[in-house]
């Protein structure tokens, strides 16, 4: 019995360090809201997800990390898509510490272009990004280039991450 | 023919060996300076740059950066005019800015156009070293990883480390990367213009966040006066000598991460040595595409970029921010 308990204890501290050697601030995600390549029309996963925990936060956003820490950010997760082959994108999902710190980050820095869009409890939209809020997690989706499909692609992927969350 | 892309992808094997010029170079360029008692900055503009897509002309980007660096040294020959520039410095850093994404970083056509001048003008490919923070970085602006010396070296210093000890000057105390310590003698800034949630603008002096291990232990007071200090650190200070600025697109608000609801195009180059009246004449085009825009100044956003202000006084002595001790050439 407590060999078994000792086994248990081994392996937990094993998984703990594969987690944390996965990358410098860079960990496996656990709970996935990000599409699979071919679950939404036209849209493929093209790397890997990142995750990044509050303290590395400027590794990935150097210089934009503040805003989102002081909002009260716990990870941010991320991963590139493509759609149709061609138009590139990045998925950004903050988790904050809870329902504010999303709508704090989301209030800020809107424009007078700003659209106001269906998407969880409150998103936006511009040509060539998407934001949105639900309960704590805050999703930032942005293309690189504008085209005419753009923004109706980048609504598409945005419903189906809201359906995760 | 050998197209720009083979410049960093072909190995040398016929580069010209620098010598003749090593006697010009920067300490000429700065007599030059001292004779008229001001900072010469270059803008250098083409309307034309992005025609109908997203990415600058790589051709058009050549004969911009040939047009500021010919009214910059005053000489039209521009294999001339990098000799001049990079004198007797063997291998030349250029230190690009890839920390906003894809969108919003160094642009490679720029790149490719320095690499291509550089070669042309004596550098051994090898002796060429792109670099950025990370793997990541480089990528986000278009960059391959590669360590082969028989071609343009470009990695980052997630590959070459840090220092171990700690260099500091004021407030700023850091380890820099072994990139701009042992690999390079000379560095070439290529920044991105951007806005910058807190010191206001980024762009030459504050590209040199990038060298350093811990860039956010920096961010302090709207990195007032660390982006200061860390210029003053005498390796930053003597090694990275001109500023070849890419104001081909940038981020008027919400940067430094790409906000394309806040993407321009000034489809501009800044060139200049003293990085001081560089930041300062980059922060005058940001204040101008924000007051076009219906956006608050900097200075009532909160966050004007002091350290360019500092950088300035006579603690620091690193240029000049006052226009009138700026020439300034629009070209």
């Amino acid at each position: 019995m407590k060999s078994r308990s000792i086994q248990w204890m081994l392996a937990a501290a094993a998984i703990a360090t594969l987690a944390a050697t996965a990358g410098t601030g860079c960990k496996k995600l656990h709970s996935n809201p990000f599409p699979q390549s071919g679950a939404v029309p036209g849209w493929q996963k093209t790397s890997e997800t990142r995750v990044f925990a509050a303290k590395d936060l400027w590794q990935y956003i150097d210089g934009d990390a503040e805003q989102y820490i002081s909002a009260g950010v716990v990870s941010t997760s991320t991963s590139d898509y493509k759609y149709q082959g061609q138009l590139e994108a990045v998925v950004d999902v903050h988790t904050m510490g809870d329902a504010a710190g999303a709508r704090k980050v989301l209030e800020t820095g809107q424009t007078k272009d700003t659209k106001t869009v269906q998407l969880g409890d409150a998103g936006i939209a511009y040509a060539q990004s998407v934001i949105f809020r639900k309960g704590p997690s805050l999703v930032r989706i942005v293309a690189y280039e504008s085209t005419p499909d753009t923004p109706q692609a980048l609504l598409t992927l945005a419903h189906a991450i809201e359906a995760k969350l | 023919m050998t197209s720009r892309r083979d410049f960093l992808k072909e190995a040398a094997t016929g580069a010209v060996i620098l010598g003749s010029q090593s006697k010009l170079g920067f300490a000429g360029m700065l007599d030059q300076h001292a004779e008229s008692g001001k900072s010469k900055v270059v803008v250098a503009r083409d309307p034309q740059l992005h025609g109908t897509g997203a990415q600058p002309d790589e051709k058009r980007v050549l004969e911009l950066l040939d047009r500021a660096i010919a009214a910059y040294t005053g000489r039209h020959n521009p294999v001339e005019s990098w000799k001049h520039i990079v004198g007797p410095a063997k291998v030349i850093g250029l230190k690009v800015n890839g920390l906003g994404g894809k969108g919003i970083s160094t642009h490679l056509a720029l790149i490719l156009a320095v690499c291509e001048r550089l070669q042309q003008a004596g550098v051994k490919p090898g002796n060429i070293l792109v670099w950025d923070r990370n793997a990541r970085d480089l990528q986000a602006c278009g960059l391959t990883i590669n360590t082969d010396a028989s071609r343009v070296r470009c990695f980052g210093s997630d590959v070459s480390g840090y220092e171990e000890q700690p260099v500091a000057w004021g407030t700023a105390s850091v380890k820099l990367s072994k990139i701009l310590t042992r690999e390079c003698d000379m560095v070439i800034g290529l920044p991105i213009l951007k806005d910058h949630e807190m010191a206001g603008v980024t762009f030459a002096m504050k590209n040199m966040y990038g060298v350093v291990e811990k860039p956010f232990e920096l961010h302090a007071n709207g990195c007032n006066p660390s982006v200061a200090d860390l210029n003053r650190i005498p390796t930053v200070r003597e090694k990275v000598r001109f500023t070849v600025g890419d104001a081909m697109s940038s981020v008027y608000q919400g940067g430094p991460s790409f906000h394309p609801e806040h993407l321009w195009y000034p489809n501009a180059l800044i060139v200049g040595e003293d990085r001081v009246a560089v930041d300062h004449t980059a922060w005058q085009m940001i204040e101008r595409k924000r007051a076009e825009a219906g956006v608050p100044t900097l200075e009532a956003a909160g966050r004007p970029p002091r350290y360019i202000a500092t950088a300035a006084d006579a603690a620091h002595s690193l240029g000049v921010n006052d226009p009138q001790r700026i020439h300034l050439m629009e070209v």
